[in-house]
């Protein structure tokens, strides 16, 4: 036992959440993050919560951390110069990617054609080729491949990746390149595409193997500069970060395979809100992770949220799982403008970012934000005890001012303007990840965190008819919390492409145990106890023939059992259920997958201590704000100071030391038994 | 006789009030519907051509048969005017024939499914579907032979036929069609999908009308027409002008020798309604190039080529039909009389869309795109396989590939990709697994995308090695008549297609041609066409230029083109290309709004040396009825 620190980094804040393992008990911290190095905000941020908590740095175990640093450098285009050798005849394999044009007919009249990852002018090619049948049809013509990254040394590419066609079959040739990029290129990292992903579908392996390499120098160079700061403050405990799909990884796996934290950031929010939803008895969530630039929604389903087997990062789909997170650019720091043209108003996607951020940070911003609109309309109250930031109104109002005089009407009408639209916006991204999915939000409690989710979640919880709105607790470091409560996990996967018919179980069996052997061993490697991991099988079959297959899990045991009839037997009742026939057509078994989890944390949540239903000896003072129309008398109490069963009438203003949450005319707030804030209508 | 609907419950749906958070979401989820029959199609179909590259079509419509969500409009009206039967619940209509639906599909081997979806006793919707299949018998594999003479040479031809009769399966209909087919594995599978999606989508339906019912969800799919209506009605008043505008095009040839054969659209508007004449349209073909257009179709075509130029933030669906008046001469290559030849419709599909920017666009140059969207390059490859351990199993590719997208105001036209919707490649790996194949090249072909300040998309060079004996066709285009460029952009380069033999020798093929016999390791260079070029090419940046060299997708000799002179590491030599392109500048004619190349005599009279292929002649048509 001991304690857990959880830490997120965002794009304005960085966010830490210190567990007690023993009791439940934990503290928040949030620091401005520090985009040139995040490291440094993070051991900004370690000082103060040790000295918050009273514990040394030492004292803590595991340092548990999502981060978006892989995700921008790919956005940004900030990842490494990487060099390409693909096989002769294939040099295009980027530029052509699948010919595909997203959009309807017509579409590609407005379709931004895209820059290839790898640069055309940095991809070479090599003399040699594989079958498909894994077979040496020409073999590897060393001068040529010594010329070719010869010219890549010269172009100065700072990563090597290595594709070549059918290398998931055989992956001798890329080995052999590898090894003399080695030696050519001595200190630059190499990524050879069929350790990154063995299979088929040269285009999407060879997209996921360079995404890897562009982001590998920037991961590894950010984790070596972490652990230094780390092991300066005498930090000796684990560190491990999150991956896209919700799982944690050690720091060393995820240097050498980035291309699994693209998503990390988004991902912790959502195992955060799934840590609260099992506390509070919700099991069907929205999420609304509202930052300070963007937001992420995601959808839990009884307690599972839905998986991708893809992670997208701007237009780029790459072949690794992730939780399916969407994001749509309007958080607090979105910047209002009326736009010559049109004189319509629009908020975002434009931000102010940390810096220089809201006009009322007063930290030199002079755009007005979704934040100064808030502050405006006395939703987010100035000089108030716990706020480590002072807000400025009287600049906030005169920003906003310009927004009314370009629109011409008064300051509340532009302020409350400006909210409802951003609520738009975020509804509309809730809506594609529920509505458009064949899900009716009104079947699902929405939960708003990130520093401004627990503003607008009632908002936009009555926009979407899903209720009740939650205000999580803490839900300002809700992405730490998720980083220090989820559990350890790692996959692999291998194409097996065969007919089931010349199938025999005890092949999948072994196959598959080997598998397990190989991941469990690299949880093992982590510091986990053999008897604490679970491994969960999954076997990829269709009719052949058939493009998409149907993932079966089995426990091996069951494989045994009933053998490969048992299994087409599940395939046939699942293929009926999902497209209501079966066929006659022999079934192919088509991949195999096994996945290795650590043990799932019995933490504690601590609960708070019973009230009789009135909040009175939370109230800070009586407030004036703008709300439907007018101005109304408000409460502003303090978060910590409430009590479980606390009944909160609206409009009302909870207030704590990262976040603010708003309870709106017309409806009513309940305190949970773990200081969860549920907002219904009254 | 037009279909009699048979409904046990005769109530008419009333009027309902929407408010438009509901209507925004009945919009939304009858989009994800016709997404999920997508799904639903591509995970069970098995033939290559739907299951990899998507080579289907989708559609919601309402009661009354207008679409509201899909892509190509809808045939459902001119199919209940042609049927001659009832419509039930629990029926399902299964038909190919194009004749029978006036065009709603326009070779038979495409089959539709069209669903009629009852609730309470009501016709509430219809959900279709159609997708292209590899194999549907006939002289050819593949059932799409180049020199058919009929369409009774092009396989099974289904009438619309009731596949489900009041919920009874048809079995022994499906057995007779399944008889026809050299595949019929995958059409059984294909035919399931296309079944499986419409059940989706009618699934989908009901639960939206269940939600918020009946009649809200009628009256619902009723404003959004009519919101689209209003839309078009704004944008056609805008956009087009009273005054007739003209464009044509070309086919080049009909793979028999013959061609070009010309496609001519004049537009103008009339007070609200914009007309679409076709007058001028050569006749029919008596080999397969001929395509049946349905007028819906093209009302569709055009409805989203003016929201694409214009404005893309409408949404489009069948509302604003009774805005555009299309008329088509009938026996032209666009309306042949029956029993025409059709199967080789592909190329005439694609040119109409050419033809439909260069109308638009005439009269707005900056919203002019170049040529490109001109035919669907098809290949066909087939025999037994004889590698060892292959035991000589029966193998059948059909393959759909790409050119270049034109250069477009917005910028450079991407190189080697779909103008079609949806559609991918086909991943070489996935080729070689399963075909006697091996892929020796897959890159664009440089300098085929015309030169312009934006770029005409580059062709695609594709090799082929055949690894066991076998047949091929081919079906492709603009290898004769290129496509053009604009605003001072000049024209794409032309397709070509070379057998190069096991013993290195190379031969030029057509590019519409059947049945060519190829040996182990004869490698088949397969070549697109480039998009057109957008603006002056001599006004494009120098450096940009040298970095296409750099990257193999223009040449050294292609950059002078753009007046660029540069070094095969794409250094630019900054005088001499300041020199070129002040000469340049001061010997060219005039730029203009179209560039054709040198016009039809003269790539005849220049045709067998530049092509390798003789020219094509001239069509004339005292034999018309060659093809009765």
């Amino acid at each position: 036992m001991g304690y857990r620190l959880g830490v997120d980094v965002g794009g304005t804040f960085t966010d830490l959440l210190l567990f007690d393992d023993a009791s439940g008990a934990f503290w928040r911290h949030k620091t401005p993050s520090t985009p040139q190095d995040s490291s440094e905000g993070i051991v900004t941020g370690l000082d103060a919560i040790c000295a918050q908590a009273g514990i040394a740095a030492s004292d803590i175990s595991y340092l548990l951390h999502g981060t978006t640093v892989a995700t921008n450098a790919v956005l940004e285009g900030k990842g490494a110069r990487v060099g390409l050798v693909t096989t002769e005849g294939h040099r295009h394999i980027m530029q052509i990617a699948r010919s595909y044009v997203p959009g309807g007919l017509a579409a590609w009249i407005v379709w931004p054609k895209p820059v290839p990852l790898a640069a055309l002018e940095d991809t070479v090619t090599v003399k040699g080729r594989i079958s498909a049948a894994g077979e040496e049809v020409r073999p590897l013509d060393e001068t040529d491949v010594r010329q070719a990254l010869g010219a890549l040394k010269e172009r100065g590419v700072e990563a090597i990746t290595i594709s070549l066609i059918n290398a998931y079959a055989n992956g001798d040739h890329e080995s052999r390149i590898g090894t003399l990029a080695r030696e050519i290129m001595p200190g630059v990292p190499v990524s050879l595409s069929h350790e990154i992903l063995p299979e088929m579908q040269e285009y999407e392996r060879t997209l996921t193997t360079v995404a890897n390499a562009a982001v590998r120098p920037v991961v590894g160079k950010y984790i070596a500069s972490l652990r230094n700061r780390l092991a300066e403050r005498g930090m000796a405990g684990k560190l491990s970060l999150l991956r896209s799909d919700g799982g944690l990884m050690s720091s060393a796996k995820a240097e050498e395979h980035p291309v699994n934290i693209l998503m990390s950031g988004p991902a912790g929010g959502v195992t955060g809100a799934l840590w609260v939803a099992k506390h509070s008895g919700f099991s069907n969530i929205l999420t609304l992770d509202v930052g300070g630039t963007s937001t992420d929604v995601a959808l839990i389903e009884n307690l599972e949220p839905r998986r991708a087997r893809t992670t997208d990062v701007g237009h780029l789909s790459v072949r690794a799982s992730s939780l399916d997170v969407k994001t749509v650019g309007a958080g607090g720091g979105s910047i209002a403008y009326v736009p010559e043209l049109t004189r319509a108003l629009r908020v975002g996607p434009q931000s102010a970012g940390a810096v220089p951020g809201p006009v009322a940070y007063g930290k030199g911003g002079s755009a007005p934000t979704v934040t100064d609109a808030n502050v405006v309309l006395g939703y987010l109250p100035e000089n108030l005890l716990g706020g480590s930031f002072q807000l400025d109104r009287e600049s906030a109002a005169k920003a906003v001012q310009t927004i009314a005089d370009a629109l011409g009407i008064d300051l509340m009408s532009a302020a409350r303007g400006i909210i409802d639209i951003v609520n738009e916006n975020m509804f509309g991204a809730l809506r594609m990840i529920s509505v458009q999915q064949g899900y009716d939000p009104r079947h699902f409690a929405l939960m708003g965190f990130g520093g401004a989710g627990p503003l607008h979640v009632n908002a936009v919880a009555r926009l979407m008819g899903s209720w009740p709105a939650i205000s999580p607790v803490s839900p300002g470091v809700l992405c730490a919390l998720g980083d220090a409560t989820t559990r350890m996990r790692t996959e692999t996967a291998r194409s097996f492409s065969r007919l089931a018919q010349d199938t025999d179980a005890r092949d999948l069996v072994s196959m598959l145990s080997d598998m397990a052997t190989q991941i469990r061993a690299e949880l093992e490697s982590d510091g986990l106890n053999a008897d604490e991991i679970d491994t969960e099988f999954e076997i990829d079959v269709r009719y052949a023939g058939q493009a998409f297959e149907v993932p079966l899990t089995t426990p091996l045991d069951t494989l045994e059992r009933d053998g490969i009839e048992g299994l087409l037997s599940r395939f046939d009742a699942e293929h009926l259920r999902l497209f209501t026939f079966n066929m006659e057509t022999p079934h192919e078994i088509v991949n195999l997958r096994a996945v290795a989890l650590g043990p799932v944390l019995n933490l504690p949540a601590a609960e708070l201590p019973h009230g009789d239903g009135n909040p009175a000896a939370a109230k800070i003072r009586d407030h004036r704000l703008w709300m439907d129309g007018e101005e109304r008398s408000a409460i502003i109490y303090d978060r910590s100071k409430l009590k479980q069963g606390d009944i909160i009438p609206g409009p009302a203003i909870v207030i704590e030391m990262d976040s603010t949450t708003l309870i709106e005319n017309g409806c009513v707030a309940r305190v949970d038994a773990f200081g969860n804030i549920l907002i219904y209508l009254a | 006789m037009p279909a009699t609907i048979v409904q046990t419950n005769s109530q008419p749906f009333a009027p309902a009030e929407i408010d438009p958070v509901t209507l925004d979401i009945i919009e939304n989820a009858l989009r994800n519907a016709r997404v999920e029959m997508d799904a639903t199609l591509v995970r069970t179909a098995m033939s290559p051509g739907i299951r990899e590259q998507g080579d289907a079509f989708p559609l919601i419509a309402d009661h009354n048969g207008k679409m509201i969500v899909g892509q190509f409009g809808s045939f459902i009206g001119g199919f209940l005017k042609q049927f001659d039967g009832t419509l039930e619940d629990g029926d399902m209509i299964f038909l190919s024939d194009p004749y029978s639906c006036e065009g709603a599909v326009s070779h038979s081997n495409d089959w539709l499914i069209l669903l009629p979806v009852f609730k309470s006793g009501r016709l509430i919707a219809y959900t279709a579907m159609f997708g292209h299949q590899s194999d549907i018998g006939g002289k050819v594999v593949g059932s799409m032979p180049i020199n058919a003479r009929s369409i009774f040479e092009e396989g099974v031809r289904i009438p619309p036929v009731k596949i489900w009769r009041k919920g009874e399966y048809n079995e022994d209909l499906i057995k007779l069609v399944m008889h026809q087919t050299r595949k019929p594995d995958w059409c059984q599978a294909d035919l399931n999908a296309l079944i499986a999606a419409c059940r989706v989508a009618a699934r989908r339906v009901v639960e939206m009308a269940d939600r918020f019912g009946d009649d809200v969800y009628v009256s619902a799919t009723q404003e959004l027409l009519a919101r689209n209506h209003r839309a078009m009605k704004q944008l056609i008043a805008m956009a087009v002008a009273e005054e007739p505008v003209s464009f044509e095009d070309y086919i080049c040839d009909d793979g028999m020798g013959y061609g070009p054969y010309k496609i001519k659209c004049t537009m103008w508007r009339d007070g609200d309604k914009v007309v679409l004449d076709f007058q001028g349209t050569d006749p029919q073909s008596s080999a397969s190039i001929n395509f049946y257009l349905n007028e819906n179709m093209f009302k569709m075509f055009f409805g989203i080529y003016m929201i694409m130029v214009f404005d893309p933030q409408i949404l489009f669906n069948d509302g604003f039909y009774d805005l555009i008046d299309v008329r088509i001469p009938a026996g032209s290559l666009l309306k042949p009389h029956f029993p025409a030849a059709l199967s080789g419709r592909t190329h005439a599909l694609g040119r109409i869309f050419d033809i439909l920017g260069g109308l638009l666009g005439q009269k707005t140059p900056e919203f002019l795109n170049a040529a490109g969207f001109s035919s669907s390059p098809h290949l066909f490859y087939s025999g037994n396989d004889h590698r060892p351990g292959k035991g000589g199993e029966w193998f059948q590719l059909f393959q759909i590939g790409f050119g270049g997208i034109p250069g477009r105001p917005m910028g450079d036209g991407p190189d080697g990709h779909s103008l079609w919707p949806g559609f991918t490649n086909v991943p070489n790996e996935f080729l070689e697994r399963y075909f006697p194949l091996m892929i020796e090249r897959y890159e664009t072909d440089p300098d085929s995308g015309g030169a312009g300040l934006h770029r005409g998309g580059n062709g695609i060079h594709m090799t082929y090695r055949f690894l066991s004996p076998g047949t091929i066709s081919i079906h492709d285009d603009r290898w004769f008549v290129p496509p053009w460029g604009v605003n001072g952009g000049a024209p794409g380069k032309r397709a070509r297609k070379i057998l190069e033999r096991a013993d290195g020798s190379h031969c030029v093929i057509g590019n519409k041609v059947e049945d060519i016999s190829v040996a182990v390791d004869d490698q088949l260079h397969f070549i697109t066409w480039g998009g057109g070029g957008w603006g002056d090419p001599l006004a494009r940046d120098p450096s940009l230029v040298g970095l296409e060299v750099l990257q193999g997708l223009v040449t050294v000799a292609g950059a002078r083109a753009y007046g660029v002179v540069a070094s095969e590491d794409g250094e630019i030599d900054a005088a001499a290309t300041e020199a070129l392109r002040h000469h340049m500048r001061s010997t060219r004619a005039p730029l203009s709004l179209f560039d054709y190349g040198p016009g039809v005599e003269a790539l005849r009279s220049a045709c067998e040396a530049e092509t390798g292929l003789p020219a094509p002649i001239q069509p004339a048509w005292p034999e018309l009825e060659a093809a009765q």
